[in-house]
């Protein structure tokens, strides 16, 4: 390109430039070109192809298959194992949200008063944050297992039967819950701390000169000026537990049968177990949809409170 | 006032105390399980009263971690290479140059952030069988970039937009400059912090990686830490020393770059938030 320049005339020099404007080169389009090269291959292809996939009776290998409508669609909605996995989903988005959020904030309240063990509190509240999802879960294993667990040690201790919550269909979910809020309350914890710290002492001085309470002073102040950190935590902690996988895998394989199994875990099986594979690929686009509209909406609506705040 | 103010103080701090020793519970089981001898049934609670490490060195060989070592320890490092060249290199050309193109191609990164990379699943994994790609560290690589390519390239445009001067480009122009040479010899050095971010963020992802990978890596010799973790519980379920043992080894090697590097960790976050 230097070369061609400096040959040519005045003339073919602004030429080019002109042409070298319009073919593009003003984009720098070759600089992200691998980068859309990758996410279309990875990415945006299959989930395109998922949505033809899932109109086909396809079992995952084999090459012949038919494309059978909305059937599949069909049998989704029948199936109460659908509804089943909808629910623990929507359990592990919304509940590890609200768990995450609260008790971030309160630990970030907490540390936000200048105390000597400030440093180590936080420390230890973010180590899960590093570990592996899949090991968190084993770890927890330990402690919540029938045979040898932690838990039941102390219940044998104390002359108690010891108790099998891993198998329980109506107590496992929770536990699911409870791990992964464990694991990533750290990151609501820092960004909190980070949004604490943003705001201005000035806003509690002229609450102060008001003579407003602590509890007034949250309500009208903190709570308000934190919002940015509210919608970032919110949006990250649901699009994490709407697609919950490896604690799953690691705490209870999904069972009791399909008690405990979120639409990850369920699509997987489908699958690998069950060579499903139209079907899992239906499942797939629920899936996307349901992350979608609830992550959409939560975006949507904390931005508008932010704007009110 | 002073007084009442003081005694305020101590009891915050023995509430962090009590939730630090909560939130220490886990690892404290994890460390007596690990160090116990097989049928050694004493409550989980107690450590040994003898000194055995044969459970680390049992578990290293049966589970065959120095191998996975390696191969999270390539993909990783691979995978965030790849980040950071492409994404800094994406995101600067997005963020300097609004041409329509540009825009729509932006819109599109940031769209794709929303699709769950798991629910393609069923298609990228034909993907892969096609292309020839099933167990090899390349597919762990590309599926983990292309993971967090959207996220990468969000983050540098958002730093190059607010933080680099567009002056520093235009001087290195009129001196004749390729853009390449501007960017790298430029830009680049500049991005240093958001790139702390990026690293930090994607390899702790990546190295955890157990979805990605255990779809794609299904021969033992290209499979990463947690794939190969899975499989050892699998084999023990009825050992859960010797899996103790393999956990704590596998999570060791971020635990202690975290311990050395955590104001890095924090604060990239913390950035990140803001930022974002």
């Amino acid at each position: 390109m230097v070369q061609t320049l400096t040959k040519g005339s005045v003339r073919a020099k602004t030429e080019s430039k002109r042409k070298r404007k319009k073919r593009g080169d003003s984009s720098l389009w070759w600089m992200y070109l691998p980068s859309v090269l990758i996410v279309f291959l990875f990415i945006i292809f299959p989930f395109l192809d998922g949505i033809r996939i899932s109109f086909t009776n396809w079992n995952g290998f084999s090459q012949a298959y038919d494309y059978i409508g909305f059937d599949q669609y069909k049998r989704m909605f029948a199936d109460p194992d659908t509804w089943l996995v909808v629910k623990n989903t929507l359990l592990y988005g919304i509940g590890s949200t609200i768990l995450q959020n609260i008790i971030g904030l309160g630990y970030a309240l907490l540390l936000n008063h200048h105390l000597k063990v400030r440093t180590l509190t936080r420390t230890i509240i973010y180590l899960p944050v590093i570990i592996s999802p899949l090991i968190m879960g084993y770890i927890w294993y330990f402690f919540f297992a029938y045979n040898g667990g932690a838990l039941n040690d102390i219940f044998i201790l104390f002359g108690m039967e010891p108790i099998n919550v891993l198998s329980d269909p109506a107590v496992n979910p929770y536990i699911i819950v409870f791990v992964n809020t464990f694991q990533f309350v750290g990151i609501a914890m820092i960004i909190y701390l980070a949004g604490l710290q943003s705001i201005s002492k000035d806003y509690y001085e002229a609450a102060n000169i008001d003579g407003a309470s602590a509890w007034q002073k949250f309500k009208a102040v903190t709570l308000p000026l934190l919002m940015p950190s509210i919608t970032i935590n919110i949006v990250l902690n649901i699009i994490g537990g709407l697609k919950l996988f490896d604690v799953i895998v690691a705490l209870t394989n999904g069972g009791p049968g399909n008690a405990s199994q979120s639409m990850s875990t369920f699509m997987y099986n489908l699958y690998f177990a069950r060579q499903d594979a139209g079907y899992a690929a239906t499942q797939g686009v629920l899936m996307a949809l349901i992350i979608l509209i609830i992550s959409m909406s939560a975006l949507i609506y904390f931005k508008r409170k932010e704007v009110e705040a | 006032m002073n007084r009442q103010s003081s005694s305020k103080k101590w009891l915050l701090t023995g509430l962090a105390l009590v939730i630090t020793a909560f939130h220490l519970i886990p690892f404290y089981i994890l460390l007596t399980n690990s160090l116990k001898q097989m049928g050694d049934f004493t409550s989980k609670w107690s450590f040994p009263d003898y000194f055995n490490l044969e459970n680390f060195a049992l578990a290293w060989e049966q589970a065959g971690l120095a191998n996975a070592f390696t191969n999270t320890a390539i993909i990783t490092f691979s995978a965030a290479v790849l980040l950071i060249l492409f994404g800094s290199m994406a995101a600067y050309a997005l963020a300097r140059r609004t041409t329509k193109l540009n825009k729509f191609v932006y819109i599109l990164f940031v769209g794709v952030m929303v699709i769950p990379p798991l629910t393609a699943l069923v298609p990228l994994y034909r993907l892969v069988v096609n292309f020839g790609l099933m167990n090899t560290h390349i597919v762990a690589v590309l599926n983990n970039v292309a993971a967090f390519l959207p996220l990468t390239i969000f983050l540098y445009a958002g730093f190059i937009r607010s933080t680099i001067p567009k002056e520093l480009e235009e001087a290195a122009k009129i001196d004749g400059a390729s853009t390449l040479k501007i960017f790298f010899k430029i830009i680049f050095p500049l991005l240093k912090p958001i790139t702390a971010t990026v690293l930090i963020i994607s390899s702790v992802y990546i190295w955890n990686d157990y979805q990605f990978a255990i779809f794609f890596l299904q021969d033992s010799s290209v499979q990463t830490l947690t794939v190969v973790l899975a499989s050892f519980f699998g084999q023990n379920g009825s050992q859960l020393n010797l899996v103790a043992a393999a956990a704590l080894l596998a999570s060791l090697p971020m635990i202690i770059v975290f311990l050395f590097l955590q104001r890095f960790f924090i604060e990239g976050l913390a950035a990140g938030s803001v930022k974002g």
